[in-house]
């Protein structure tokens, strides 16, 4: 009991450790990137090459003046941050990231909690995530906010349906809601959802952009629109936890990505974790690439893309997958 | 159909490709205070007024530049030296209202006013930027040649 308790113990401070690490670097390498796809240079200053940018950024925005507007509703203003931000935490929870092994007699999961729910869980605990989104819009009493806020929920609304309609192919042929059951079933690289749910991993890819708030589907932050959207009136650490939560949420997708489509900690010569950070890496660099290529989708194609193409294809999806499966 | 099909199939993925070219294209930025961009040799920046071989001042304070100024900026007051020649007792050019155009050095009958190539002359104050005489006269032991960046 002990051991299992002081493993749990470790394995959560790592898992958040790591996870805060990637989230404070993938603001840089985001910065980086995208800088050198507009064929700028970046962040250069802090730094070699701007490495300590995060750091920097940080301790400015822990420094900054934490300004409450007046008219504000307090008590749902102070906590949309945290409901946006602790979502993206605890979703880790559920995320295998390596195989088992033996430590001193002890066999250790490679997942803080293999519990056999886990796709259901993540369902849970991503459609908490807006629910921030959604308070802090219409706690600011702005009307920018408001729009952000109402746009946030419509957009997950829409899109959300379809995202769980793209893994029932995967929950199908894995024949099962755990986690662990789904990567153990990729155990080789033909196996792997991706390729035999090729149409279900490109449904993903596009609903779960549309989950994370990224370019093309961002309309709930849309600057040029909306002055920065549902967390216009926020400031100092309140507005660094919106940040963070956001980009939470994208390592978040892309881990859930690796899992269900890529494979999960799969992989020849490497240990499983470096697997799984690689791929869950090149996601990252997808996701900032579409970002890097495509405009933002207008409100009313957003619905009808959302409703008239998604829906169908993800229906269309489980529909081909169960006949294949009967046959 | 066929016109979504073709978005995704084709020009979706073209455009990825194109910022795919760029991701790997050498950036444009220059880090401007250790790099810098060579200027033009037509390059107009800060004025500088000239002396003759003897380091005394070209200008004759003739207000043919103050005349041609389009932006007004340059005041002269003229004087006689102790030889009874005239020469520009105040000259000042209010350099926040100065458009670098040139037309005082195309105007100067005495070849007296160049425009250089200094342009880091940024202030917090504006009564930094009325630059007198004093600020604009190369310096004495340098003699005619040596403009101030020429």
């Amino acid at each position: 009991m002990l051991a299992f308790i002081i493993i749990s113990v470790v394995k959560i401070v790592v898992v958040l450790v790591v996870f805060l690490l990637m989230i404070a670097y993938l603001t840089w390498v985001e910065r980086k990137l995208l800088g050198h796809f507009q064929v700028r240079l970046g962040p250069m200053r802090v730094g070699p090459h701007g490495l300590l940018q995060p750091i920097a950024d940080g301790i400015k925005l822990l420094l900054k003046e934490d300004i409450i507007p007046t008219n504000v509703n307090k008590f749902i203003y102070i906590m949309a941050p945290m409901v946006t931000f602790v979502p993206a935490l605890i979703i880790m929870a559920v995320i295998p990231f390596g195989d088992t092994f033996e430590l001193f007699g002890h066999k250790i999961d490679m997942v803080i909690s293999n519990f056999n729910m886990g796709i259901l869980y993540i369902f849970a605990v991503t459609s908490l995530g807006v629910y921030g989104i959604v308070l802090a819009g219409w706690s600011s009493n702005n009307k920018y906010s408001l729009m952000g806020g109402l746009r946030s929920s419509a957009q997950m609304i829409s899109y959300e349906v379809s995202l769980g309609l793209s893994l029932i192919g995967v929950l199908m042929i894995a024949g099962s809601f755990s986690l662990v059951e789904i990567v153990n079933a990729q155990d080789k690289f033909i196996h792997w959802f991706i390729f035999r749910q090729p149409l279900g991993f490109i449904l993903f890819l596009v609903c779960g952009i549309a989950e994370v708030n990224r370019i093309p589907f961002d309309l709930p932050e849309a600057e040029s629109e909306l002055v920065a959207g549902y967390f216009t009136e926020y400031s100092s650490m309140k507005f660094a936890m919106f940040f963070l939560g956001e980009t939470g949420a994208m390592i978040n997708i892309s881990a859930i990505a690796t899992t269900l489509f890529l494979g999960g900690w799969h992989g020849p010569f490497l240990p499983p974790v470096v697997w799984f950070l690689v791929k869950m890496a090149g996601f990252l660099v997808l996701i900032i690439w579409l970002w890097a290529t495509f405009p933002r989708f207008r409100y009313d194609q957003l619905m009808s893309f959302g409703w008239k193409v998604l829906l169908p294809l993800a229906i269309l999806n489980v529909f081909i997958t169960g006949i294949i499966m009967v046959l | 159909m066929f016109e979504v099909l073709k978005t995704i199939f084709w020009a979706l993925p073209r455009g990825l490709s194109i910022t795919l070219k760029y991701l790997f294209s050498k950036p444009t930025t220059v880090r401007y205070p250790e790099q810098r961009l060579t200027l033009s040799p037509r390059y107009r920046g800060l004025h500088y007024l000239k002396r003759n071989d003897d380091g005394s001042e070209k200008c004759v304070c003739c207000g043919l530049c103050a005349a041609a100024c389009p932006a007004g900026c340059i005041y002269m007051e003229p004087a006689e030296n102790e030889f009874g020649e005239r020469y520009a007792k105040v000259y000042e050019i209010n350099e926040l209202r100065c458009i670098f155009c040139g037309y005082c050095q195309e105007a100067c009958p005495k070849e007296a006013i160049f425009l250089g190539k200094e342009y880091e002359f940024a202030t917090d104050r504006r009564e930094k930027l009325i630059y007198t005489k004093e600020d604009l006269l190369v310096p004495e032991n340098k003699g005619v040649s040596a403009g101030k960046t020429d």
